[in-house]
């Protein structure tokens, strides 16, 4: 049986890279702060929005790797994951409510647990460049957010 | 996402991120992290397993409420059941090593392609 461990992504990633040639290993990002907003409102007074790594499942979404807005309702039936590095020997994508929350984050809407969910939700890429995450995705994650009126933000990599 | 989550927390806005690589999230240092102990990809729970992801996502709410300091990390109390796929990921071994080195062989010709065609995002190249 094999043992219970949390496995080392960084160290699994930097040893297969390494088997398919590259020379240079990846450096992940790393801070010594970490930045903190309290709650400005109740939980049930707050908009929640939904960030998500997966890409929507259209002809765009599928060929062009970038930010995209969805509307939240109704909740697409599938949403683009193959390229992703999510283990896809062992598992699949094909339930969305498993990496995208929003069918239980309606269902604590209407318990009263939390005031909303915001009308879209975001895609955003995982890139190899944090340049391109830092520079451009998250300003233009906030943008969205800013518009959509979002308290509370829930991101989800796959 | 870690850097997406920075940035809106810098921001103002506070964010949860529920994920499955806890090696890498707590690297980059996020404000609230939710561990899912699961293969990567349903960190919100199993497929089709509702309970679970009500579970999941409750508990990850609470940590907004719960949570008055940077890098507050929780875990769920949920299992995946058999472990195997804990040494399965990106396995690099005698079965697969010459298969990978033609694999890179091969991406770095696509890279230099998109390069020369100004294609300025890639992706990690790490999979199951």
């Amino acid at each position: 049986m094999t043992e219970v461990y949390d496995v080392s992504y960084i160290e699994r990633t930097r040893d297969y890279y390494r088997a398919q040639g590259y020379e240079k290993d990846y450096v992940w990002a790393h801070n010594t702060n970490t930045p903190f907003a309290p709650l400005s409102k109740p939980l049930n007074e707050c908009n929640a929005g939904v960030i998500v790594t997966a890409m929507p499942d259209t002809g765009e979404g599928r060929t062009n790797r970038r930010v995209y807005p969805t509307l939240s309702s109704p909740i697409p039936k599938s949403m683009y994951t193959s390229e992703l590095s999510w283990h896809q020997s062992v598992t699949h994508t094909e339930d969305i409510g498993s990496f995208l929350p929003l069918e239980q984050l309606n269902g604590l809407v209407g318990e009263g647990v939390v005031g909303g969910i915001a009308r879209r939700f975001y895609s955003v890429p995982t890139e190899y460049s944090q340049g391109n995450t830092i520079d451009k995705d998250a300003p233009d994650i906030l943008n969205h957010c800013h518009e959509d009126e979002i308290d509370i933000a829930i991101l989800v990599p796959l | 996402m870690s850097l997406v989550a920075r940035h809106l927390e810098a921001n103002g806005i506070p964010t949860l991120i529920i994920g499955s690589a806890i090696d890498v999230v707590q690297h980059c240092g996020v404000p609230r992290y939710l561990h899912s102990d699961f293969p990567l990809g349903n960190p919100c729970g199993k497929p089709y397993d509702k309970d679970m992801q009500r579970g999941i996502i409750g508990q990850g709410i609470d940590m907004f409420r719960t949570a008055t300091k940077p890098n507050t990390s929780e875990r769920t109390p949920y299992e995946w059941g058999e472990n195997n796929w804990r040494d399965d990921y990106s396995r690099v071994d005698d079965n697969n090593r010459e298969e990978l080195s033609l694999r890179g062989e091969k991406r770095r010709m696509q890279q230099q392609a998109e390069k020369a065609a100004g294609v300025s995002r890639s992706s990690m190249i790490a999979d199951g």
